[in-house]
């Protein structure tokens, strides 16, 4: 599996994530400039976390807008997977390849710790390793995770089974207690119609050794190895 | 000429920043204060005359970046 990392003025998980492909696949990943506009093909884009453009305007909205994003938003109409992590995630909504728009959180606070997640679907490109319903535990980083869209689209993503992952309780229930940020219906991720991209508030890429406090992040990234390899 | 773009978030889409400014505002001694919401001003300077031409071209910038339109309105005001 070929990858490519993209990295903005005020990208800081770029590495992380590098880290965690290369962990996987033996292969550093590429790692692209946002004022490129074109790059070398590959099996997989990743957009990654931290504060791209100082998160000026709002969050994702002028990363969403450069060079690179434009040929991005090409080849994932193409089919093109595309893996949107914390600011890429923002920014993949900003960009318009997945709906919704991500919020202040809640509480008005940076929340820095780990999560449980209720993996909604083994059926994609990005969770094929876990099982339906399974609670897998990462790290979030965020203060504008407060995932919201209209009853409209909510209805849609649910009915199209475009809800990746759920904050959820350790046991699993999905309730206030496991939420981080207010999001609604507890939403950490989400897919567009294809599920060829997949965006989530929380770092997989943060979770793929033990000696890092867990490894329940890995199995996504060996997912995506054996889709698309 | 110069332009005010003033952003704000929709109805019904929840602000917690507006309700904690309104909360301190009460403490503060301020009790009359109550729901408060907050946006963004943005002042432009621009290259153009026709105040047609000048709102269509604000119209899409507010589209494009200046504004998210799955949670904020926006309004623009021309001056000069």
């Amino acid at each position: 599996m070929k990858a490519a990392v993209l990295v903005f003025p005020g990208s800081n998980r770029e590495g992380d994530v590098a880290q965690a492909i290369e962990l996987v696949t033996g292969r550093r990943p590429q790692m692209v400039w946002h004022g490129d506009g074109d790059f070398e093909k590959t099996d997989l884009i990743v957009v990654p976390g931290g504060f791209s453009y100082g998160d000026y305007l709002r969050c994702g909205a002028m990363a969403a807008q450069s060079p690179v994003m434009a040929e991005v938003k090409r080849r994932a109409q193409q089919g093109v997977p595309v893996l949107a992590i914390c600011n890429g995630f923002q920014i993949a909504t900003e960009a318009g390849l997945l709906p919704g728009v991500l919020m202040r959180n809640a509480q008005l606070k940076f929340v820095c710790h780990d999560v449980h997640l209720k993996v909604e679907t083994s059926q994609s490109l990005f969770t094929n390793r876990y099982q339906t319903g399974q609670v897998i535990r990462v790290p979030v980083a965020h203060a504008e995770g407060n995932y919201f869209a209209d009853a409209d689209t909510l209805k849609r993503l649910e009915d199209r089974g475009q809800v990746a992952f759920r904050y959820c309780a350790p046991d699993g229930t999905v309730d206030g207690s496991g939420n981080p940020n207010g999001s609604i219906d507890n939403i950490a991720g989400i897919f567009n119609e294809a599920k060829t991209v997949m965006g989530l508030m929380p770092h997989p890429e943060n979770a793929v050794e033990p000696m890092f406090g867990g490894c329940d992040g890995r199995a996504l990234f060996e997912g995506l190895v054996d889709a698309l390899t | 000429m110069k332009a005010r773009v003033h952003v704000t978030l929709k109805n019904g889409v929840l602000d917690p920043q507006g309700k904690a400014i309104g909360h301190s505002l009460n403490r503060l001694g301020f009790p009359e204060v109550g729901d408060v919401r907050q946006g963004k001003f943005i002042e432009l300077e621009l290259a153009e005359t026709d105040k047609g031409r000048a709102k269509e071209r604000l119209d899409e910038m507010c589209r494009k970046l200046l504004a998210n339109t799955v949670i904020e309105n926006y309004s623009i005001e021309l001056v000069g």
